[in-house]
């Protein structure tokens, strides 16, 4: 990963996903941080990684169910009558 | 993820309660589309998956005991659905080095430009959207379902492996590979928009 040392950058590779969901024990966090505070490449797997989770996270946000699917599917569930009280 | 479950009865639903049945059709709907669409990218197939998900779970609320989470329980539904219909398009060749007791070498990054600061309107456009969109299509299936279900739809490590039937070292494997290589793809497409940026 990086030209300093490419087998701590790799060590910390299979620990990444709980570092950046927070879920990583505290001291391999720190050892982690240590790194990071002398390896610019894992410092920026580690930022783009995070933006990509969280830009993957906020998709969710948009895109409703369309409302003629709504309404198909309440049709085909033969819950017609249930349809505009939502 | 899931706080709606607790405020269905399943004795109702068990029951062939029709307004029970409403409330969980609306409560769960948004979410089964939307896993459908990510995963197949197609919108009459994903109609097709979240209609044949709650006919299935209508058929089978009478001998559902309950033991996962009605969300669970219809995502579990959901990405089997999506997963035939994937199947019968096209049939998945085994992708080398994707098994989880492979190693990770494939998986090692290679682009180091740190876009991550690029303004959310970049971050964040319509174009940018379209483009994540397809990235993830880009997974192989068994990546794509994981990510999907982890880190667009927010489920647990946990969650994951219960919808999928994999246990959790699978389940974080497979999302660490998946992460991996979108955070690869995305550098491609925002090392351009940085460019411009630059330009600016």
């Amino acid at each position: 990963m990086t030209d300093h040392d490419d087998t701590r950058c790799n060590d910390m590779l299979g620990s990444l996903s709980d570092y950046v969901d927070g879920e990583l024990r505290e001291d391999l966090c720190r050892e982690i941080e240590k790194h990071l505070a002398g390896c610019a490449n894992c410092r920026v797997v580690v930022d783009t990684l995070k933006k990509t989770v969280y830009l993957y996270h906020e998709t969710a946000r948009i895109g409703e169910i369309p409302v003629d699917v709504r309404e198909r599917l309440f049709k085909r569930l033969e819950l017609e009558d249930y349809l505009k009280k939502s | 993820m899931d706080e709606n479950s607790q405020d269905f009865s399943l004795e109702a639903l068990r029951a062939g309660d029709r307004a029970e049945l409403a409330r969980v059709v609306d409560a769960y709907s948004g979410q089964i589309y939307r896993l459908a669409l990510k995963m197949l990218g197609n919108p009459q197939d994903a109609e097709d998956v979240l209609q044949n998900t709650f006919l299935k779970a209508i058929l089978h609320f009478p001998n559902f005991e309950g033991r996962s989470s009605i969300s669970t329980w219809l995502y579990r539904i959901a990405a089997n659905e999506a997963l035939m219909i994937l199947r019968k398009q096209k049939p998945e060749i085994p992708v080398p080095g994707e098994d989880e007791t492979d190693e990770d070498d494939d998986y090692l990054p290679v682009q180091f430009v740190d876009w991550s600061s690029l303004p959310e309107t970049e971050l964040a456009s319509s174009e940018a959207h379209t483009y994540l969109d397809a990235a993830v299509r880009q997974l192989s299936e068994k990546l794509r379902m994981v990510f999907i279900l982890r880190d667009v739809e927010g489920l647990s490590i946990r969650e994951t492996g219960e919808v999928l039937g994999l246990t959790e070292t699978a389940v974080k494997t497979r999302l660490l590979r998946a992460r991996l290589q979108l955070r690869e793809q995305l550098s491609d497409y925002y090392r351009e928009r940085l460019r411009q940026e630059n330009i600016r």
